[in-house]
Formats: C-alpha cells, structure tokens, sequence
C-alpha cells in the first residue's frame, strides 16, 4: 500500500533523509522511531505530499505522490504532528469540512462525521469551539479528521502525544485495531506504544534507517536480551559467581549482590548461546544444591536498543 | 418614488444578477473543492469580527469624506464620479489588503496549510476558493454603499450608468489589490507583515499609474537608464488609468483585460509562492 524508494530530502546544504526505504502492507502497522530531529516528520511530510522528495519515489496503493498527486492523496488519511486545525470552526464543522474535503458523498457526511466523533471520543465537546479546546481533545479532533473517509492507508505523525495515559490506551487499542484492514505507518518516541500496536518497526537516525523488524526481533538484537537474571542462597556468593562464569554459556557475570550466604547476579549470554543459558544456570543451582529464589530470562529491552543503536552513531 | 423605481431598476437588478451569476457559477461550474474552501472562508470571514470592522471603517471613511468634504450636498446637480469614486481606490489600498491578509499566512500560523496541501486536491482549488470568498466580502462592502447612491438620486436625476460603471471600475480595482494581497500572504506567516508589504506595494500600483509618472516618463529617456525600466514597468501595470477609463463609463474591452490579466497573474504567483514555500 506505502510504497517508498530511496527518499532524500535536502534543505540547501542539510541532508534531512538520506536514502530511506520501506513498504507497508495492507494490514501491517509501521511503527516509526527516531530520536528528536532524525528525519521522522520530514519522511512523512513526503509521504503525504506535502513536502516534494529531493530524490527516490512514494507510491500510495500504486498511484505516484508526485505524478499522480490527487488519487495517491485521496487514499491517504493524515495526522500532522502539530495536529493544526482551524480555531474558527466548532468540532463538528471542521469534521464536516474535512469530510467534504476528503470526497465523502454528501448524503453520507453525517454519518462519518458521527463516527469518527464517536471512535475518537469527541462526543463532549461536539459543538465547542476549536480554540476552546484542550491539548488532548485538539490532538484528537485532528485525529478524527485523518479517519473521516475510512481511508486506506493512514500516516499519524506522533498520534499520542498529548494524550493521558487512558487515551494512550485507547488510541493504540484503536490503531491495532485498524492496522487489521489497513496500512498504517505511525511514528512515536514512545517505545511501548510499539510494543502495543505495531506489527513491525522501524528505526531511523539522522535520515538513515538504522533498523529494520518486528518488535521481537528488535528486541532481541539489545545487548540485554536473553540476560538471565538469578538470585540464589545456599554457598557464598564468591563461590558462585566462579561456578557461572565456569559455564560457557556465559560471557559475564555482573554481580548486582553479594554475601556470606548467597548471590544477585546478571549473566550474560555467550554468542549464539542466549537459549540454553537459563537451563545452564538452572543447572549450576542444582548441582550445588542452592535454593533459587528468581532465574528470570530478559526479553530485551526495546529502549535500550534504540539508544545503543542511536548512540553508537552519535559517537563516529 | 420614481427614484426609488430607478434606483430597482439600474442598480438593484444589476447587482442581483451578477449575485445570482456568480453562485450558478460556484454550484454548477466550479469543482466541489473550491466550494468546500469558498464556503468555510467566507464563513469564518463572517464569524470573526474583521469583516464587520472593516465594512464600518471603509463605509464610515467612503461616506463621511464624500459627504462632509467633498460638496456632494452642496453641488445640487451630484455628478458623484469626482467627489466620491475619486477617492474610493484611495481607501482601498487600505482595505482590501486589510480583507486578504489572512488568507494564506493566517493557514500557515495555524499548520493548516500542511492539512490543505496533503487532501486531494490542485492548489488552484483552495487558491481560487479562497480569493473568492474575500472577493465577495468586498463585493457585499461595495453594495453596502447604496446610501450614497440612494442619496444622489433623490437630490437629482444623476446620470446612473456612469454611477454604476464607477463601481464597477472601483470593484476591478479592490480584485487587483486582492490578487496582490494574496500572493503576499502566501509569503510570510504574519498577517501584520502581509498587510503592511501589499499597501506598500498597492500604493506603487496605484500611483504607478499616475498620467504625471507617464509625462516624466516620455521626458526622461536619457539619463535615468537604470530606473527607467523600473519606472516604466511600473507605469505599465499601474492600474490608474485603467479604473479612469473604466469609470468614466467607458467599457473598454482593453482594461477589463488588464484587469482579469493582472489578477489571473497574481493567483499564478501565489501557487508559486506556495509551492516554493515547501520545497
């Protein structure tokens, strides 16, 4: 459905997106990450049309963003990340305009304008004034403004931002749902709402796509991941960092607490070996005769990836 | 009550046709897009306090200088085109800048242009639709003058053709300034900086024209060989004699050209501001 080659954008001298690539399918939910000022808006500014790409393409369920302007863009529903709206319209008539906007029939604008005021929760302030509005009810009308036509391909540019925790819920619950039917590319700083909706992430830096896979797999590419954490009793802790360091499923042994009668401690995979560490540990325990008060495997953390990635770059 | 027969007559009906001509041309010929932006523009033109300001102001200044200052009371036989339309271009280098400058940096204050930009639809859309939605709210200031007319006609028997061709020229005029006002407001996001830019730029276009800056002009030839071009461009798009000749009854197919020309260009330079605005 979101088809994109190659996009650079340059403002004069500033590369601002340097040769990003990506796709998203019907049914797949594109989580988009960056750190501040890595290229996330700009890409999507392109992808929507509003900004022309310097270099490489952007096809909207097939139809060119630059060739064919006007069918790509009514596929599209959009979330700017300022959510802008015009503060001299009610809710219900910027909905109302939008719909118009967006080329929904006229007998069936009430109906959408009802709907989306129904799935965004504006229903309170229906006929209040947009300048009137809180953060989070603003935020939320542009929202409602990018679903009016039912499109099918959807691109919010940070959809939370503003909201409460409940309404975080909510949107994501939202967007999951939605991802089911169509394709939805959304960028966010906050990493558990990729977690929670995306079926697929992506990571960008300075205008390059650092990281490409599904929350999973990103996952488990932080340094964390397959960490196990133990906490045992029965020998000194000494004795039983040396008996885990012996194992060669383990690189490292990171002593959190140590006493007379036991041990907290963090270890760390060998290469390649991350699934049989647990049984191995668990082993070590055994044979010794310890009692095991918590063998925890890390999943990997998502944030922790993301700074390891971005930083690393940062440092060359 | 033959002057209120009159009045129907050359001014009233006139004026309803053109009304009724320009909505069959927003419902019937026009794409549902510009109507969209047309309609939400003029209604927040009227749900904000700028147009009823400015209906006061132009009316209050038009009406007041031409009857307290001008002698239209006193001349008895009111040939209204020297006291009153000689003027009215004056006030609307102020006014109709004062209508068109939130146009476009009022959608870029607010982000909304990137909402515009990204719906499915050609600027020419949202541009035409929205220099008509501020075109008709100078057309309502314009019909809002009757009193004056009304006022003509009862002290005598006015020649009401040259009345209405007046307003006509007049009307030509605020579009020109319009057109400007808009190309200037697609530039720069403060509307305080749109509206001083095209008075000063409406001013040269009005001045520009000035049969005084012609006679120089034919004088000059020699030595000012850098700003002749200048001047003489100027000279060229000033849209004085153009509103002369209009009012005086004249419709000559020359100026009504200029005009539609001068402001078809105008909307052209603002989808390129527009568009270089993104790049």
């Amino acid at each position: 459905m979101i088809e994109v080659e190659n996009l650079h954008k340059h403002f004069g001298s500033k590369v601002a997106v340097d040769g990003v690539s990506f796709t998203v399918k019907k049914g797949e939910v594109l989580g988009f990450l960056g750190p501040n000022g890595a290229g996330k808006s700009t890409t999507m500014r392109m992808v929507t049309g509003y900004l022309p790409a310097t270099q490489g393409r952007v096809r909207i369920g097939g139809a060119d963003i630059e060739e064919n302007e006007i069918e790509a863009k009514s596929k599209i529903g959009y979330l700017p990340e300022a959510a802008p709206l015009y503060s001299d319209m009610t809710v219900e008539a910027f909905l109302r305009f939008a719909a118009e906007m967006r080329r929904v029939p006229a007998s069936e604008i009430q109906a959408a304008v009802d709907k989306a005021i129904e799935t965004t929760f504006l229903e309170p302030v229906r006929h209040q004034s947009v300048d009137t509005l809180s953060k989070g009810y603003r935020h939320r009308t542009c929202f409602a403004q990018s679903i009016i036509h039912d499109p099918e391909v959807l691109i919010l540019d940070e959809p939370t931002d503003g909201l409460d925790p409940n309404q975080k819920h909510e949107i994501r619950q939202l967007i999951r749902r939605m991802g089911e039917t169509k394709a939805i590319l959304f960028s966010t700083h906050i990493l558990e709402e990729v977690e929670a909706s995306c079926t697929r992430a992506i990571i960008i830096d300075r205008g390059k796509v650092v990281a490409d896979g599904t929350p999973e797999e990103l996952k488990a590419r932080a340094t964390n991941a397959g960490t196990v954490l133990l906490r045992a009793t029965g020998l000194a802790g000494s004795g039983i960092k040396a008996e885990l360091e012996k194992l060669s499923e383990s690189s490292k042994v990171e002593v959190i607490e140590s006493g007379d009668d036991g041990i907290t401690a963090r270890i760390a995979p060998a290469k390649g070996k991350a699934e049989k560490l647990s049984a191995a540990v668990y082993g070590v325990c055994k044979e010794k005769n310890l009692t095991v008060h918590e063998l925890k495997v890390e999943e990997g953390r998502l944030d922790l990836l993301f700074r390891e990635i971005t930083k690393k770059d940062a440092d060359k | 009550m033959d002057a209120f027969i009159t009045l129907i007559l050359e001014f009233a009906i006139p004026t309803a046709i053109v009304a009724a001509i320009f909505v069959a041309l927003l419902f019937y010929v026009l794409p549902r897009e510009v109507r969209t932006i047309f309609k939400r523009e003029l209604k927040s033109y009227f749900t904000s306090p700028i147009a009823y300001v400015l209906f006061v102001v132009f009316l209050g200044i038009s009406n007041a200088l031409s009857f307290f200052f001008t002698g239209v009371l006193e001349g008895g036989e009111a040939d209204l085109f020297l006291p009153y339309f000689q003027y009215l271009p004056w006030y609307l280098i102020l006014i109709a800048p004062a209508v068109g400058m939130r146009l476009w940096s009022e959608e870029q204050r607010l982000g909304t242009l990137e909402l515009m930009l990204t719906m499915p639809l050609a600027p020419w859309h949202a541009i035409l639709g929205k220099y008509l939605a501020a075109a008709v709210v100078l057309f309502t200031m314009l019909v809002l003058s009757f009193p004056i007319v009304w006022t003509v006609n009862f002290l005598g028997e006015p020649d009401n053709g040259v009345l209405m061709s007046g307003f006509v020229a007049t009307y030509f005029v605020a579009l020109c300034f319009l057109a400007v006002t808009s190309v200037i407001s697609a530039i720069t996001r403060s509307q305080l900086v749109a509206l001083l830019v095209s008075v000063a730029i409406c001013l040269v276009l009005w001045l520009g024209g000035l049969p005084h800056l012609s006679e120089m002009l034919m004088n000059l030839k020699g030595g000012w060989l850098v700003a002749w071009p200048v001047l003489k461009l100027v000279n060229m798009v000033g849209v004085m004699p153009h509103f002369t000749e209009l009012a005086k009854g004249v419709l000559g197919l020359r100026d009504i050209v200029f005009f539609v020309s001068f402001i078809a260009f105008c909307l052209f330079a603002t989808s390129v501001a527009i568009r270089l605005k993104r790049a």
